[in-house]
């Protein structure tokens, strides 16, 4: 169970890239490099004062970092954290599949006994 | 703001009472899940699942055989999972046929399941693309922006 304890370990991690509005901007972030809050603000629905919310909680939660460039201070993604994200999720997902392919082995099993034995039972009905 | 979500799904060639009784029962729940299973699938009952050397509470929530069962977890943190603290895992079973069960599995982190259903129905359709292929798209652009 250690990726299901990472998640919830990560729960700041998570929350950050649950919102869409944050996912929009890091996708922005991730294709644009290094680029002003402002430049953000132009490329997206909302306003300049919630891209700057959103900044503050991805740069929390460690997915993207700050830098200062002249006057303007410029925000990049944290390559190795947002790497670390997508394993993690990854794992947990994983994790889900081998369960759903340990049910379906199980239910099949169990449904292949059940008709063999109705059929064993229509054939031998004195037996019951 | 919702948490983490994971939906994953498998189509299984038995019937949906069969698909049921696999992933509600203790003996079965321990083939496939935890290694010790204490559950009594009624909504509300708190039980207990052990995982190796680690244990903790869950709570049942949703009962409704043979298409939907929701059980809470926090891992196995020790303690008793509630609105706030913990996953809720929910499973859906869709017969195809008479022989055939879709079973689709969603865990997904406390704040999303206090959310009215428009709000829900509103995220998964913001969410076509599902968590782990997002996280999977970025990591891939990332990597490549690396080497440039």
């Amino acid at each position: 169970m250690t990726a299901g304890i990472t998640v919830q370990a990560d729960e700041e991690l998570w929350s950050a890239i649950a919102d869409p509005s944050r996912r929009q901007v890091l996708d922005l972030l991730v294709s644009h490099g290094a680029v002003s809050a402002s430049w953000l603000a132009g490329r997206v629905p909302f306003t300049r004062q919630a891209v700057s919310k959103h900044l503050v909680v991805l740069e929390r939660a460690g997915l993207i970092s700050r830098r200062k460039q002249g006057r303007e201070v410029l925000y990049q993604v944290e390559a190795e954290r947002l790497d670390q994200a997508a394993r993690a999720m990854a794992e947990v997902a994983a994790q889900w599949d081998q369960r759903l392919g340990a049910i379906k082995r199980l239910a099949e099993a169990a449904h292949a006994e059940n008709t063999r034995h109705a059929e064993n039972t229509s054939r031998n009905p004195d037996e019951q | 703001m919702p948490g983490l979500v994971i939906d994953r799904e498998v189509l299984i060639e038995a019937p949906a009472e069969v698909v049921w009784r696999t992933i509600t029962e203790p003996d079965q729940i321990s083939q496939w899940f935890a290694s010790r299973v204490e559950l009594v699938v009624e909504p509300g009952a708190h039980g207990y699942m052990e995982f190796g050397d680690q244990g903790g509470p869950v709570v049942v929530e949703t009962v409704d055989p043979p298409a939907r069962f929701s059980f809470r977890w926090n891992h196995p943190r020790g303690e008793e999972p509630v609105a706030g603290n913990s996953m809720l895992v929910e499973f859906t079973l869709t017969p195809e046929g008479d022989e055939q069960t879709r079973l689709r599995v969603v865990e997904s982190g406390h704040e999303l399941c206090a959310w009215p259903d428009a709000e829900k129905e509103r995220y998964a359709e913001e969410h076509r693309e599902g968590w782990v292929e997002f996280l999977d798209r970025l990591a891939v652009l990332v990597a490549k922006h690396r080497h440039r």
